[in-house]
């Protein structure tokens, strides 16, 4: 963040990022539906070195409660990092960081959800990160969709994740961990493929208006790209050669 | 002011309807902020201060400028950290106790906003590379609430830095030390200007005051710098937003920035 010097070089002559991908190629991404036996829908994605694992409950009742709704059915969103997950051990307890997040993903999840099918009641996604570097928050929306999926949640639509970014002056896809850190923008976002609409949108960093909208063409590209493997995960459980 | 009540979605129909003849409940135009007025050195035992009042949401930032250890990997820069804090005389809904998720995000978009458009620069704070720094401290009390708390404490906190001055200090023995006189004005790079708007139904409109806040499917806050660059964002809410509400938004963020960067600056000339 805020373009710190560094003897890294984020892009190379030839465009190459300090990984070995291109300015608009996103890391290599394995989502898998399903895993949990507990959980009514379940998730596991691998985005680079992320590993992340999502597990969703209900719709339930809820529990305190006093946060039920009469009209509508509430989403509640926990994001979590476990202790090992990064360099320097992290305080399990959750961080402000945590919560400012889980909120970003509980509002990027509600437009697709068809919580007003189920007064009264509460769905419950429980993120863990098990591996976090850089992007996180997109990893575990792009599952939380599946997760909810998996959880036969109907939906208006998946919610597909990807950050899009600025690293040596450039528009790049995917920003990765040292991008983050030495770069000059992450913009997550978070798309309806089918409905065109974007739901989670954050940025940090200097961009000019035209690296704006760039910033954001890239992201929504990115998501679509992730919203195809959502959909071969989904498949793959339920009508391919997968467990079950 | 979460829970909505009867009046809530009564007021809700009620600005719809307007929205639709292109009005606003209090007959602003739909890119039109509130009466923006910034008094600065509100508090004068304050390193800087300011209190800003957005139409009928008031603020009152207060900046503190100590000597701090500098941040592990950041040895060669000071620090400069804002909060947030809803008291509980804003609003009858406020209660005491650790801040909910609305606060924390409220006090972590306003601290981006600013941080992100290097306002301050960090690297002129630093008193002892890797041992000692000087630390800015801007810390928002929302005293009085009506919707768009985020730009609010953001024009708040902006005027308390600009009107900031910093003592100076010089290491002696291994610790800080005061230097009688050396006072002088924060070092400031840009003007960050923060611009919320509020999506209801299709129609996109600026600085939602408490009601439209209530009736709002969505928001977005981009914070821009005097380049007129985007520095920051933030989307909330439970709806979403096309491609081309977002490009607008941008736009519009640029626009309604720049007459609000002028009024700030205006409001801090001459400074403490």
């Amino acid at each position: 963040m805020g373009g710190r010097d560094s003897t890294l070089v984020l892009l190379d002559e030839n465009g190459i990022r300090c990984d070995g991908r291109k300015v608009d190629e996103p890391r290599r991404i394995m989502i898998k539906a399903g895993g949990l036996k507990n959980a009514d829908g379940s998730a596991y994605i691998e985005f680079g070195d992320n590993k992340i694992l999502v597990g969703v409950f209900g719709p339930r009742d809820v529990h305190p409660k006093h946060m039920s709704n009469t009209d509508t059915g509430i989403l509640r969103v926990r994001y979590h990092m476990e202790p090992f997950s990064v360099t320097e051990r992290k305080n399990p307890a959750p961080s402000r960081r945590e919560i400012e997040i889980s909120k970003v993903i509980k509002e990027a999840l509600e437009p697709a959800v068809m919580l007003e099918k189920f007064p009264r009641t509460a769905v419950d996604v429980f993120i863990e990160v098990l591996q976090a570097d850089g992007g996180t928050r997109c990893a575990a929306l792009s599952a939380a969709s599946v997760a909810l999926a998996d959880a036969g949640i109907p939906m208006r639509d998946m919610v597909a994740s990807c950050a899009a970014g600025k690293a040596a002056d450039t528009i790049i896809l995917d920003v990765n961990n040292e991008e983050d850190q030495a770069g000059q923008a992450d913009m997550p976002i978070g798309y309806m493929p089918s409905l065109e609409k974007i739901t989670l949108l954050q940025l940090d960093g200097v961009l000019t208006p035209a690296e704006y909208k760039k910033c954001v063409e890239t992201g929504i590209h990115g998501c679509k790209i992730v919203y195809e493997l959502q959909k071969k995960a989904l498949n793959d459980k339920y009508f391919g050669n997968g467990e079950k | 002011m979460a829970s909505t009540t009867v009046i809530d979605e009564l007021k809700k129909s009620q600005i719809i309807e307007l929205l639709e003849q292109g009005k606003r409940i209090d007959g602003r135009s739909l890119d039109e902020h509130r009466p923006l007025v910034i008094e600065i050195n509100a508090i004068p035992k304050a390193n800087g201060s300011a209190r800003v009042r957005l139409g009928e949401t008031e603020v009152i930032c207060g900046v503190k400028i100590q000597p701090d250890r500098p941040f592990p990997d950041m040895g060669d820069k000071g620090i400069f950290i804002c909060t947030a804090e809803l008291l509980p005389l804003s609003h009858p809904s406020v209660e005491t106790g650790p801040p909910g998720p609305d606060v924390i995000e409220l006090a972590r978009v306003v601290d981006r906003g600013i941080r992100e458009s290097h306002m301050i620069d960090l690297s002129k704070l630093v008193i002892l590379k890797n041992k000692s720094v000087i630390g800015v401290f801007a810390d928002n009390v929302v005293v009085d609430y009506d919707g768009n708390l985020f730009d609010a404490c953001s024009y708040a906190a902006t005027a308390a830095v600009l009107s900031s001055k910093t003592p100076k200090w010089e290491m002696k023995d291994d610790v800080p030390t005061l230097v009688e006189g050396g006072e002088s004005t924060l070092p400031t790079n840009t003007i960050p200007v923060s611009v919320t708007m509020g999506k209801i139904g299709n129609y996109i409109i600026v600085d939602p005051n408490g009601d439209e806040w209530n009736s709002m499917d969505a928001r977005i806050t981009i914070t821009t710098d005097s380049n007129g660059n985007i520095c920051a964002l933030q989307k909330g809410g439970s709806n979403g937003f096309s491609f081309e509400e977002i490009i607008k938004c941008g736009e519009l963020s640029v626009k309604v920035g720049a007459t609000i960067r002028e009024k700030l600056k205006q409001a801090t000339k001459g400074g403490k």
